[in-house]
């Protein structure tokens, strides 16, 4: 793997990223594309803004990758995530794992992008058609007078 | 009643070890016996500095008022009786001109905390437990003790505190009356701007995103402050800005990892506060 991640402000070209993990070893190849929708929670989406503590970001994305790696004796992993402003329909992150065989790259590929939504320090700034915006995960449940609840620490794999 | 307080900066040392004068060493702009001077003045009613009897015309020294020693190599012992010996009747805040982490909440701790029925107030040692002779508050009553130690042949102040009656505290910041005696433990108190790194004190830089950058208003600040830890800084800075995350959402990053909101903070460490992620 040369880059297994990366944090890009211009769009993501998933041909490439694919074209990078070939294998002749490898008989399975999962991906994983997030797209960014037009509505959460009941509120229209016109489009989001990602920002990233990039140094830590890459450096935990690596470790996530490297993790999958070990567990899952896949052959190659990569992500890349996308920050800045985007529209609706584009691609905001791209997860692609090949391996021997199909199980564990689906495996893999779910337990990549499940740790990268949990633990990188990449935030989202939903903006409503309403002319309203506002943080995911930061505005309504994490405010004085929300109701406590659970965050989930890892994912079901 | 407590007796008047006078202060007293003892810069009588040969500075073998240190192989420079300590007393002119920079320290935040300045030299170490000029910052020792400032911290104490403000605090006492007359302020003078404890010199050997040759050192009276030593351009630095001679800027302040002067006290000398009337006995010749007895160590530090020797400023404080020639103080008591000119000035009976005051109490004295004694300062060794070596302390570059000294700082004025050291100090004033010190000064709160002082029992003038007793013969000195000073804080316990970090290192060995013992008192700390050299940053202390010695009351008149000291000034016969100290005589009598002395005339009995010895001269360690810090000894003489150990079977004393003394007021024995636990300063706010342990490190802040760590002394330089060597060119080593001198670069050690130094930050790598050449200012002093304040015992209490640490220059700390702090980034912020997403919903804390807005609420904070800016992208990253620096500051000084006395927080030992993130939890500290957080609750500090939570002052001044709007903050409405609570701790329990927020995680923190020390130099760029994951840490924890009760790790210690160092001199120039980067710290940023991470709300809650929502990637992908």
């Amino acid at each position: 793997m040369s880059v297994p991640f990366q944090l890009l402000r211009d769009p993501i070209d998933p041909g490439a990223l694919r074209a990078a993990l070939a294998d002749p070893a490898c008989g399975g190849f999962a991906t994983f594309e997030g797209w960014v929708r037009d509505h959460n929670e009941g509120r229209r989406v016109r489009h989001l803004e990602y920002e990233a503590y990039d140094e830590l970001a890459v450096r935990e994305a690596q470790r996530i990758i490297a993790e999958a790696a070990a567990r899952f004796g896949i052959a190659h992993a990569a992500c890349a995530h996308r920050l800045g402003e985007l529209a609706v329909g584009e691609l905001a992150v791209w997860v692609g794992v090949s391996a021997a065989h199909r199980h564990e790259a689906f495996l893999a590929c779910r337990y990549i992008i499940d740790e990268i939504k949990h633990r990188l320090p990449i935030w989202k700034k939903e903006h409503y058609v309403d002319g309203d915006s506002g943080w995911v995960n930061c505005e309504r449940c994490a405010a004085p007078g929300a109701q406590p609840h659970a965050h989930p620490t890892t994912a079901p794999v | 009643m407590s007796a008047p307080l006078y202060g007293l900066v003892l810069a009588g040392g040969r500075s073998t070890r240190m192989g420079r004068d300590k007393a002119a060493l920079p320290v935040a702009g300045r030299t170490q016996l000029e910052h020792t001077m400032a911290l104490l003045a403000p605090r006492v009613a007359r302020c003078f500095v404890s010199v050997r009897r040759d050192q009276d015309a030593d351009p630095l020294r001679a800027g302040f008022e002067q006290i000398a020693d009337s006995r010749d190599n007895l160590g530090p012992v020797a400023g404080i009786l020639a103080a008591q010996e000119r000035f009976p009747g005051h109490a004295w805040l004694v300062v060794a001109c070596d302390l570059p982490r000294l700082d004025a909440p050291t100090l004033d701790f010190l000064l709160r905390a002082r029992a003038p029925a007793r013969l000195a107030t000073a804080f316990r040692s970090s290192h060995d437990g013992l008192p700390e002779p050299l940053c202390a508050l010695y009351e008149p009553a000291s000034a016969a003790a100290i005589a009598a130690y002395v005339a009995r042949g010895h001269s360690c102040p810090r000894k003489f505190l150990s079977g004393a009656d003394v007021e024995l505290l636990d300063g706010p910041e342990p490190r802040a009356l760590d002394n330089a005696n060597t060119p080593e433990e001198y670069a050690a108190a130094m930050s790598s701007d050449g200012q002093a790194l304040p015992g209490a004190s640490r220059r700390i830089s702090v980034q912020y995103y997403a919903v804390l950058r807005e609420q904070a208003g800016c992208r990253e600040e620096a500051l000084t402050t006395v927080a030992r830890t993130p939890l500290e800084l957080y609750a500090e800075l939570g002052k001044r800005h709007p903050f409405s995350l609570d701790t329990a959402v927020v995680r923190v990053a020390i130099n760029g990892e994951f840490s924890d909101w009760a790790a210690p903070l160092g001199n120039g460490d980067a710290v940023v506060f991470i709300p809650p992620v929502a990637g992908g």
